[in-house]
């Protein structure tokens, strides 16, 4: 497509389509999809949930589902054919030739058999019988993907090692062989930020070491540009662009591209948001809470919250950062009434809540709301939509139900839901419509103060920023205090005007956004925001003030 | 913990089914097998409900002069030592497995969904000391639970289903809880505390109807176990007495002349073969729909 | 490890516990009073006073208390009391019959296990979709199948159409061969059932996809990655399943005419003997209790993860 046409592609796609069997009926998922991949090139197949970037790399590597198959088109390596090869052709080929790094490292590995022997495994698949030797070479794979002691790495079984742990095993076994493709699906979108720019980086080296060339799968439009030579834009199966990573970057000519670079949040894009004026009255007032799980059994107490102290004034949006089992959603949970501190004082609207039980501890939830991250378990399956956003009027004095009525309905317009959703089930509406929905209900007892657990993280970028665009609106209109629980530190800088970065149950930084993400003091609180993904991308100042 | 969801998990997610097309899909899924088993479920029903519409033999008395007749067109399944039509017998005995097989999920579901609600609302000791009693239950053969029941309440048809339905309640208790303490924990029911709701409305409204459907399913499975196991009381002789042409015991007697009439084994065997098959299969989908 | 162990054990006691005051409040406590059933018959003319002198003799005048708590002293020291209708203890009814149900549902077990085995195998590893369906819905069969009319269909197929197995002066183990067929083939489906569903979860795996992606052939990943994780959740039923061997012993035994616990059930639920029937229900539990006691102590070496139970010691 673009530059040196005359070095030989290691991998070509072409005029790809590829259907599965449901029920009676086949759908073709991808359609006329082409690209190549040269030697020792980084090419990042990007696209949202049903684009197809999946199925495309499991039919490479010859993976497709049983109900999968290529309808047209030739998947070529090295100028040889092997989309028409048969199981045993390709199975010389997967590991040797062409490898996979899986997505979930947590399910990636085989619970039963121990670290050495899964990489040590696709030696002996490959014809290597000497003991010796294959164990040699697993201790030095070990070694090379960063992991320490590996002697006893070797020994252990997969649930003893962390999430990033179970990825660089998974690296070392991709590696293994020197392929001279490697697929990457995902590799990091389980992971932390902070593992996972360690687990691109190692991907990045190794593909330096050994000359491999990489096809990352993602839905992050930020680690292609941080990553990728080239990007390989995917919707519904089709490919909407393709080209050298800062030209497509800096000039997308596809409407979607365009699209998709302006909702992708950036960490380093400044948005104007007013200043919270300084004399504004505490919404939420957290005093040394401290939260402690553990039985009457057990001696040994897990502290997940461990002395927090914040306060969010009233109309502002407050955010919550960190990594999983930093406490967060406890914290959270602990404000909503939901986890009982086990010390110190939590304040929401001039109310204090530990000492509040039964009938006064429901008459206090009318004045916060929390809405969660998933839109699927959140929205009980067997109601309507109308039944849904009406519900809490039944817990409170009686509403009249004409009245009930015009309440969900001025909900519905507020929260740009048609109509036509009244009457339906969660399961036919999508996840953007469905979140919609859970913020209906959320607001319908005019609650002050409302609190998103990764409210938005859930969803495509597209919706997302549709999303967040409707939570500013109404926090304008009806000023509400948002409490925003979030990893994504660029979709916090967006929405955001006060911020807790939060470490194993502890607050390590705190203040304006501004001064936390420009001049960050804490050392972990600065490895975070490096290794939010996006660097490469444009700043869009001009929009977002639009 | 704040794991995020991985976007491939939501790969239809903004793709809104449209509900011609759900009900196209839903036609396309019904089998061939489903449809085989509704059927002979419906025959068997109206076989118990209007058994003269389907045979115009007695059931209890013979014609002694056709004794042991093999099946043929005059008799079907062929006639027993008695002279009487065997067909007759298995249809009219269709009221007798059929309705101790209802009696007994009737008994065990409601008991047992009593008892697996009230489990899995309470505090945890308690629901603790009434699952250990259900594990116990579960310790003991429902056959043999059914026999120590029989040993009480004495034999005959109605207390042979009473029997049967006891030794159930134990699966259908611990199904229940599991799925009462599944649904406390999702999101939208915390969503419906967190909403100002109070302790029996929610249950009412959110965690009784989403944890019912698992259980209406395993009724449906547990339709073809009873009536295996109500076919085995008869057999054993603990069930309906003679001449109540019961399944089981249709078989039983025929058992004494294993070497010259086949017929009368074998045909009320298919018929319960087909009738628990047909159960497990509608049973199956039930509990797969609920997945 | 050894509070696992501890635990478990203690959880063991107290099955068998609640099982014996269960059994004992059912059978003992509830029912009329058996003596009086069998001895009041005017044709033993016994009088009055003889009656009574009977029933002392079987403590049956003590209050329930005292007699829950003789008769648990009682099964402590391994005694289960007296058959009344049998007028012979019960432990010896019981010993005299045990060896052959015992023989009866051990190879009744492994033939079930053997068939699960194969037809799972063989349901996953067969090339031809037909095959697979079919070995597919043939534990949905079995499971539909009456074990007594199973039995009656053996006897009338092999041994008066056939004429295999002679039906009066069989060999030992060859009148063996019909009854350990009828018990094991219903045994064998749920069996088979829990094999092939966690066969299935297993392949949706992703380690299954990563030993593809290694290479390997499906046959390689079905032996070394699939089988291995499918076992576990296939012992978890252990327990039940030998419930259901006694059970099915119960009818099995009756239809073929042999001697056996099973026998002895049917024989004691005719007669009303609940003393009998008390025990072999004591001894149900007793077994349940053991499977299971050695599924959870086998379940550790089979699946790593379960080793963090044993308080870290790995």
């Amino acid at each position: 497509m673009t530059a040196a046409p005359n070095v030989p592609s290691l991998l070509a796609v072409d005029n790809l389509a590829i259907s599965y069997a449901s029920g009676e009926s086949r759908q073709q998922v991808v359609h006329d999809v082409s690209f190549e991949v040269r030697p020792g090139e980084f090419v990042a197949l990007v696209g949202e949930s049903g684009s197809g970037k999946t199925t495309i790399a499991q039919s490479v590597i010859g993976l497709l589902p049983r109900n999968g198959r290529i309808e047209a088109g030739a998947i070529r390596l090295n100028g040889i054919t092997i989309s028409d090869w048969n199981d045993t052709r390709l199975n010389s080929l997967r590991g040797a030739r062409i490898s996979l790094v899986p997505q979930d490292p947590g399910q990636s590995l085989n619970p039963t058999r121990t670290i050495g022997a899964q990489i040590g495994e696709i030696f002996r698949i490959h014809g290597q019988r000497d003991r010796a030797e294959i164990r040699r070479r697993v201790i030095e794979l070990i070694t090379r993907v960063g992991l320490s002691d590996p002697e006893l790495r070797a020994g252990q079984y997969p649930h003893e090692l962390s999430g990033g742990m179970r990825q660089r095993v998974l690296i070392a076994i991709a590696i293994a062989l020197k392929p001279e493709l490697i697929i990457a699906d995902e590799p990091t979108s389980a992971l932390d930020v902070t593992v996972q720019r360690r687990i691109l980086d190692l991907i990045d080296d190794l593909r330096r070491e050994i000359g491999t060339a990489v096809l990352l799968i993602t839905h992050d439009l930020g680690i292609a540009a941080d990553r990728a030579d080239r990007i390989v834009v995917l919707r519904h199966g089709r490919i909407q662009e393709q080209g050298e990573t800062r030209q497509l970057i800096a000039a997308p000519q596809n409407v979607y591209t365009r699209q998709l670079l302006a909702d992708v949040p950036v960490l380093a894009e400044a948005v104007l948001r007013p200043a919270p004026s300084a004399a504004a009255a505490d919404a939420v007032l957290v005093r040394n809470l401290t939260v402690e799980f553990g039985t009457a059994w057990s001696r040994t107490r897990f502290r997940a919250v461990d002395d927090v102290s914040f306060r969010v004034a009233k109309g502002t949006t407050h955010a919550i950062v960190g990594e999983s089992g930093s406490g967060k959603t406890t914290t959270v949970r602990a404000i909503v009434g939901y986890q009982r501190p086990t010390s110190g004082q939590v304040i929401v609207a001039g109310t204090e809540l530990s000492s509040l039980r039964g009938e006064r501890l429901r008459q206090f939830r009318r004045s916060i709301q929390l809405v969660y991250q998933n839109p699927f378990g959140s929205l009980d399956p067997r109601q309507d939509i109308r039944d849904i956003i009406a519900e809490p009027l039944l817990n409170y004095a009686p509403v009249l139900r004409l009245e009930r009525q015009r309440k969900v309905e001025a909900m519905l317009d507020r929260v740009k839901l048609p109509r036509a959703v009244l009457d339906r089930r969660p399961a036919a509406l999508s996840g953007g419509q469905r979140q919609r929905v859970a913020i209906a209900r959320a607001l319908i007892l005019d609650p002050p103060i409302l609190v998103l657990d990764e409210a938005v993280s859930a969803l495509d970028v597209t919706v997302q920023a549709q999303i967040l665009k409707l939570l500013d609106e109404l926090q304008r209109e009806l000023s509400l205090t948002y409490l925003f629980v979030s990893h994504d530190l660029a979709v916090v800088r967006q929405i955001a005007d006060t911020v807790s970065v939060f470490k194993n149950g502890r607050i390590v930084e705190s203040g304006a956004v501004e001064s936390v993400f420009h001049h960050p003091r804490d050392p972990y609180t600065i490895d975070l925001i490096a290794a939010v993904p996006g660097r490469n991308l444009p700043r869009r100042v001009a929009i977002a003030a639009e | 913990m704040s794991i995020v969801q991985s976007p491939e998990g939501f790969a239809t997610a903004d793709q809104p089914s449209v509900s011609s097309e759900r009900w196209r899909a839903r036609l396309r899924r019904l089998r061939p097998g489903l449809v085989l088993a509704w059927a002979t479920v419906a025959i068997a029903v109206a076989w118990a409900t209007l058994p003269w519409l389907f045979t115009s033999y007695s059931p209890v008395d013979g014609v002694p002069r056709q004794r042991r007749l093999p099946p043929g067109a005059l008799h079907w399944f062929g006639t027993d030592e008695l002279g009487r039509d065997l067909y007759a017998r298995v249809v009219h005995g269709a009221v007798h497995t059929l309705s101790g097989a209802l009696i007994s999920v009737a008994v065990g579901l409601a008991m047992g969904t009593l008892i697996g609600l009230i489990a899995g609302s309470v505090e945890r000791r308690l629901d603790d000391a009434i699952m250990r009693v259900i594990d116990v239950m579960l310790a003991v053969p429902a056959l043999l639970l059914s026999l120590s029941i029989i040993i009480i309440l004495g034999f005959g048809t109605v207390n042979a289903a009473i029997a049967v339905g006891v030794a159930s309640i134990a699966s259908f208790a611990r199904l229940a809880r599991s799925e009462v303490v599944r649904v406390r924990r999702m999101d939208y029911v915390e969503a419906a505390f967190g909403s100002g709701g109070r302790f029996f409305a929610v249950l009412w409204r959110h965690v009784l109807p989403n944890s019912l459907t698992a259980v209406l399913a395993l009724a449906a499975l547990q339709f073809g176990h009873a009536v295996l196991a109500i076919s085995t009381l008869g057999f054993l002789g603990y069930g309906a007495p003679p001449p109540t042409p019961e399944w089981g015991l249709l078989i039983s007697e025929g058992r004494n002349y294993i070497s010259t009439a086949w017929w009368l084994t074998v045909f009320p065997g298919l018929v319960v073969v087909a009738v628990v098959l047909a159960a497990n299969r509608i049973g199956q989908s039930l509990v797969r729909r609920t997945l | 490890m050894a509070r696992y162990i501890l635990t478990r054990l203690l959880q063991a006691v107290f099955v068998l516990w609640a099982a014996f005051t269960v059994s004992f409040i059912l059978l003992q406590a509830l029912p009329g009073d058996e003596i009086l059933i069998k001895f009041e018959n005017p044709d033993l003319g016994l009088s009055k006073q003889q009656i009574a002198d009977i029933r002392l003799a079987y403590g049956a005048d003590v209050p329930l208390h005292q007699q829950y708590l003789f008769s648990l002293g009682r099964v402590l020291s391994g005694q289960l009391g007296n058959s009344i209708q049998r007028g012979v203890p019960v432990i010896d009814a019981i010993a005299a019959n045990l060896p052959s149900t015992l023989r009866l549902t051990v190879l009744g077990f492994v033939t079930a296990a053997s068939l699960a085995l194969v037809i799972a195998f063989l349901a996953t590893l067969t090339p031809f979709a037909f095959l697979r369906s079919l070995l597919r819905g043939l534990p949905s069969l079995f499971i539909s199948l009456p074990v007594f009319w199973l039995g009656i269909v053996l006897i009338q197929v092999f041994s008066f159409q056939l004429k295999l197995i002679p039906v009066i002066g069989a060999g030992p183990w060859e009148g063996l061969v019909l009854p350990v067929l009828a018990l094991a083939v219903p045994i064998s489906a749920p069996l088979a059932q829990v094999l092939v569903r966690s066969i299935d979860e297993v392949e949706t795996q992703g380690f299954v996809a990563v030993a593809r992606a290694k290479g390997a052939s499906r046959r390689w990943v079905l032996w070394r990655h699939v089988f291995r994780n499918a076992v576990p959740p296939t012992l978890t039923i252990g327990g039940v399943l030998f419930g259901e061997l006694l059970a099915g012993a119960v009818v099995t035994e009756t239809v073929f005419g042999l001697n056996g616990l099973g026998r002895l059930t049917e024989q004691a639920v005719n007669l009303q003997d609940a003393a009998i029937l008390q025990a072999i229900v004591l001894i149900a539990a007793l077994g349940f209790v053991l499977v299971n006691l050695s599924v959870d102590l086998v379940m550790p070496i089979l699946d790593p993860r379960l080793r963090k139970a044993f308080g870290g010691a790995s």
